[in-house]
């Protein structure tokens, strides 16, 4: 049988086991919760999870959209981009599934071709995955460095308060030593040099 | 089929699960991206806290004095004699777990350390050892621990994973707040001279200039000068605010976030020009800039600290001799001023109780300490038709509100903000019950964690609140987050543009001002933020 | 397996082979039924005094409760007098739904709506919540029930409560069995059960089994025992409930003496409750007396028109309006702000 139709056939239990493994890389504590809360508002991690995992696996059914598997993944990986996790456990819940259908597939006699050629489809979406890791991280990034100039420093320019060196002069305390501050963070390079309030 | 992929094959080698293990064994990895920077010596020094040093949270030494332990545990001693609150906190919790899946942290990090009893465990542990006969006898078992360097450095990172919230304690059937103990914790590890560079600067800034950014007399007036012209630019009418003035009737203040960063800066305006179109009905209000923060960040540095920088409100008012004060839209400092100020700095007895020289109406509520939210103010004025709105000015907008925590929990300022939405905007909705009101889901950035160095934690925090936005985005394409909170109006920007980016962010006041029909206002084509009013300009035609 | 939960079982277990090993191996009639009991009152009494003084000894710097709906503000704003009292009359109300009904622990019961075929379901937090009620509700009725036992004759109030826990009553008559009259006390099995619930929860829910200690289970396991010691020496081996009367009376006029016959069962019952007795100050179990002294729940929320006072409100160094015009006082001049010191 084609991966395809062992889709089809066995829709809500590889829909379960597979959001059982990806919610089972939260530590047990949680896990229990994000597995039985079911109001979404209380719980939009099991919600988010639940909800993109189904529709990829209504994507892996057919043929596969890169725009409508990016709606699926986006939010779940754009929670697993701000959670307790590296680059490659944020994204390789979608390799899971491999193991799911590979199981599944020894069962119903699915042809070697068949299955490789499903898996490429997987490898295709764990590598849309990263992109979309990559582009959470970046919006993390640029919300790091830029947050301050967007918000306060923007509103000082408008106002024509900001000249070259006005915050130099201004000698608030702390504000020099703010960026030492800062650097024994050691994450300076994110933060916009040019922002003098430390706000 | 043996020619076919085992199901085990690589996929072992992704692991990702600690084996299971009690929390008092779990150690703490202290990650970048959910930590703030280090406070900065010159800050600690300035407003005379102790152990001024360079330090840096990932660094094994932290250069805390030799008798740390001492410091502590003395510290603590003294809050447990001077406090009721956290003396029964530390002994009546029976960890029925109520509270765990309440947090804003734990729903977004995953991190079961982020349940509220457990962020309490933390202190409670240290707590049975070092005071109770118990737990001094039967140790782990009773989860009693002593303090270590370690257990230190898991008070620091988890107490500054708690915005102060109270949402758990709405859920507690004994009311243990865990913002009263973050508020302990955190006093206890200022001792220390542990804090955060977010809030200890500001604290110093605000200490000396009077506002948490550390602006002068001079820009601040020059700043709200802009603003005037701003305003004219949008309406045609020109707004002339007072600063300092002695004998004003009333002395207005309010975060400085709003006069400093973006989209605060809006609602300023909405205030500049409330009061203008209030000022020919008999409002004589006065800026201030020595008094020009409403918020205090020393509330979440000791309440000692918090006292000295809210000094300034009633000295000031004093000072000009003003009848009472107006408070302008934030959390944290409403809940300074409505369950803390007239205690600390009181009594207000040089005041008389508010009145409103519009209306007439007394703010009976405010009586003892003499300061009055602008949303009150607002809906009072509202409910006499004394403001000639006109709300299809934000027809364009679909506006949900935001409880901010504070106001919310530690005041039950509720329908005065939905009164004032619901009369300057048509399309107002809700988002589900179970996060607004008393259940409000945090921004996920209070208590002085709007820093940008921990992102992720903020992003993760403000999960629950993004996702019903979220849902009422797509369910009624609301466009406009609205909340009465200068760290929200600071913070949910950033929220809203990773999680729901189509959403901006207003406050009360600004859409108040873009509804309200100034007396000689010109044709308005656009909204203060000068984006084009739809319709507006083939009105005429 | 867990360390936590097995000390515990193993003290309670301890504890009765003690009582056991005691009375009929040793004969400590007069430890177990006069000693013993008498300690642990002193020690519940003069301790349970000793905390809740001590509470009391520090004071309410602020007034710090946590509003749960529409504080009092404008007349015409619908305020939510219990849920945000703003006078003492409605603190009551508040502090007495939380007291007897649980109030903020029915918060965590969510009616749910699934999308899906919406179906309405309750959270299982609701079992918390009753299980919860059913447990101290049942416990108070067991305890007033008890004071039959202490005084002559039996007041009023212990009757009608009695009459209340066995209105139900059932009749049981198998070989084994037979239990009929007396009638069958309700109470001591709902707290049975719902403390047996209690203690499931703890041991299989995860999130709570993380943040339990072993205090938090050896007082179910203790409760445990003590009900089913109680039950079976009501309804299995009948003990003489006249003579342990008299011998419960003999102990309230400070002249004991000890019964005769009632068998072991009886003073392992005896003393697992003088253990409970003995622990409880020295447990979280006090929260029965801290739940009345939460300040988030027990003050009004009206600090804005009535002023709160800190007894221990100390003086604190403040940044003065002068010293900020000492500092400022040019650029104030320029920028053509008032100041109190002229050029």
């Amino acid at each position: 049988m084609k991966p395809e139709k062992i889709i089809e056939k066995h829709k809500s239990a590889i829909e379960k086991r597979w959001f059982d493994m990806v919610i089972d890389t939260y530590p047990r504590d949680t896990s229990v919760f994000l597995k039985r809360e079911k109001n979404p508002f209380s719980n939009p991690v099991g919600e988010a999870t639940i909800q993109g995992l189904n529709g990829l696996l209504n994507e892996l059914g057919g043929d596969i959209d890169r725009k409508r598997v990016s709606t699926y993944l986006d939010p779940i990986i754009r929670i697993r981009a701000v959670q307790n996790f590296t680059a490659s456990q944020a994204v390789n819940f979608v390799l899971f599934l491999k193991k799911i259908i590979r199981e599944l597939a020894e069962k119903e006699n699915t042809a070697a071709s068949e299955l490789l050629a499903f898996e490429t489809k997987i490898d295709e979406i764990s590598l849309a995955a990263f992109d979309i890791f990559m582009s959470c991280k970046e919006t993390l990034y640029s919300l790091r460095a830029n947050e301050v100039r967007n918000r306060t420093f923007k509103a000082f320019q408008r106002a024509g308060l900001i000249h070259e060196d006005a915050f130099t002069e201004t000698g608030i305390p702390g504000v020099e030593g703010l960026n030492e501050a800062r650097g024994n963070g050691g994450e300076a390079a994110v933060v916009d040099e040019k922002d003098p309030l430390g706000h | 089929m043996s020619d076919l992929p085992k199901p085990d094959e690589f996929l072992d080698t992704i692991d990702h699960k600690p084996p299971p293990k009690g929390w008092m064994d779990t150690p703490t990895q202290i990650k970048p991206g959910m930590y703030c920077y280090a406070s900065n010596p010159k800050s600690v020094e300035y407003v005379g806290l102790p152990n001024a040093r360079q330090w840096n949270p990932l660094d094994d030494d932290w250069g805390l004095p030799e008798n740390w332990r001492q410091i502590l545990h003395e510290g603590f001693k003294e809050r447990l004699d001077r406090f009721r609150s956290i003396k029964v906190f530390m002994d009546i919790c029976v960890r029925c777990g109520a509270c765990a899946d309440k947090c804003h942290f734990f729903i977004g990090t995953g991190d079961p350390k982020n349940m509220p009893v457990l962020r309490a465990e933390l202190l409670r542990s240290v707590y049975r050892n070092d005071f109770t006969t118990v737990g001094k006898i039967f140790g782990r078992l009773n989860g009693s621990r002593k303090m270590t360097l370690d257990v230190l450095k898991e008070w620091w990172y988890y107490l500054f994973q708690c915005t102060e919230c109270r949402r758990c304690s709405v859920f507690c059937p004994y009311g243990i707040d865990t913002a009263e103990i973050t508020i302990m914790g955190r006093e206890l590890l200022n001792l220390l001279g542990l804090n955060i560079d977010w809030i200890a600067t500001p604290v110093a800034n605000c200490y000396r200039t009077g506002n948490h950014l550390g602006i002068q007399p001079h820009a601040y007036k020059d700043m709200l000068d802009f603003f005037v012209d701003d305003i004219e630019e949008v309406t045609g009418v020109r707004v002339e605010p007072s600063f300092n003035k002695k004998g004003a009737d009333v002395l207005f203040i309010t975060p400085s976030g709003d006069v400093f960063a973006d989209p605060g800066t809006y609602t300023a305006m909405g205030y500049l020009i409330l009061f203008h179109y209030l000022k020919d009905m008999g409002l004589d209000i006065t800026w201030s800039t020595y008094a020009s923060e409403g918020g205090n960040f020393g509330f979440f540095t000791s309440h000692e600290m918090m006292k000295r920088l809210n000094s300034k409100m009633y000295a000031e008012a004093k000072r000009l001799g003003v009848k009472w004060i107006l408070g302008g839209e934030c959390g944290h400092m409403w809940r300074v001023i409505h369950q803390y100020m007239d205690t600390m700095n009181g009594p207000a007895d040089f005041m008389e109780t508010p009145v409103s020289p519009i209306t007439g109406t007394r703010f009976e509520n405010a009586a003892s300490t003499k300061m009055v939210h602008i949303a009150e103010f607002l809906a009072d004025l509202i409910k006499h038709g004394k403001l000639n709105l006109d709300p299809s000015r934000n027809d364009h907008l679909k506006v949900t509100y935001h409880d901010s925590c504070n106001p919310a929990r530690g005041m039950g300022l509720l329908d005065e903000p939905r009164y004032v939405i619901q009369n300057v905007c048509n399309h107002f909705y809700e988002m589900p019950p179970n996060t607004i009101r008393e259940q409000t889901f945090c921004c996920g950035s209070g208590s002085g964690l709007n820093a940008g160095e921990d992102m992720e934690l903020r992003m993760a925090g403000g999960l629950p609140r993004a996702n019903a936005v979220k849902y009422v985005h797509e369910k009624h394409g609301v466009n406009m987050l609205s909340c009465v909170c200068a760290i929200d109006r600071a913070v949910l920007p950033a929220l809203m543009e990773y999680w729901v980016p189509e959403v901006d962010v207003t406050g009360l006041c600004e859409l108040v001002a873009n509804a309200l029909i100034i007396p000689g206002e010109k044709k308005k084509t656009t909204d203060l933020r000068g984006e084009d009013l739809p319709g507006m300009e083939d009105e005429d035609v | 397996m867990n360390e936590n939960y097995m000390f515990s079982l193993m003290a309670v277990i301890l504890l009765f082979l003690l009582a056991v090993l005691g009375v009929d191996g040793f004969g400590l009639y007069s430890f177990f039924g006069i000693f013993v009991p008498y300690l642990s009152f002193a020690v519940f009494v003069g301790f349970f005094l000793y905390r809740v003084i001590g509470w009391a000894r520090s004071p309410v710097p602020f007034r710090i409760p946590t509003t749960c709906g529409q504080g009092k503000s404008l007349p015409w704003i619908k305020h939510a007098p219990i849920d945000n009292p703003s006078t003492t009359g409605g603190v009551v109300v508040r502090m007495l739904l939380e007291i007897v009904l649980f109030r903020s622990l029915f918060r965590n019961v969510k009616l749910q709506f699934r999308e899906r075929g919406a179906k309405i379901f309750y959270d299982w937090e609701l079992w918390l919540w009753i299980a919860a009620l059913a447990f101290h509700w049942a416990f108070f009725a067991v305890v007033v029930r008890h004071l039959r036992f202490f005084t002559e004759p039996t007041p009023g109030f212990v009757k009608f409560f009695e009459y209340m826990d066995s209105f139900f009553r059932v009749e049981i008559l198998t070989d084994v069995v037979q239990i009929g009259l007396p009638a069958m006390f309700i109470s001591g099995f709902v707290l049975l059960v719902a403390v047996v619930y209690l203690l499931l929860r703890r041991m299989f829910i995860p999130k709570v089994k993380y943040i339990s200690l072993s205090s938090d289970y050896f007082p179910l396991f203790l409760i445990i025992a003590i009900a089913v010691s109680g039950i079976l020496m009501r309804y299995v081996s009948k003990v003489d409930i006249v003579s342990v009367k008299a011998f419960t009376l003999s102990l309230v006029k400070l002249s004991p003496a000890l019964p005769e016959g009632v068998g072991t069962i009886f003073y392992v019952h005896l003393f697992l409750v003088c253990v409970l007795l003995v622990y409880f100050p020295f447990s979280k179990l006090m929260h029965m007396g801290g739940v009345f002294m939460s300040p988030t729940r027990n003050l009004a929320n009206n600090t804005r028109m009535k002023r709160h006072v800190n007894p221990w409100n100390y003086p604190v160094d403040v940044h003065t309006y002068e010293e900020y015009e000492e500092e400022f006082r040019d650029k104030m001049i320029e920028a053509g702000l008032p100041v109190e010191k002229g050029e």
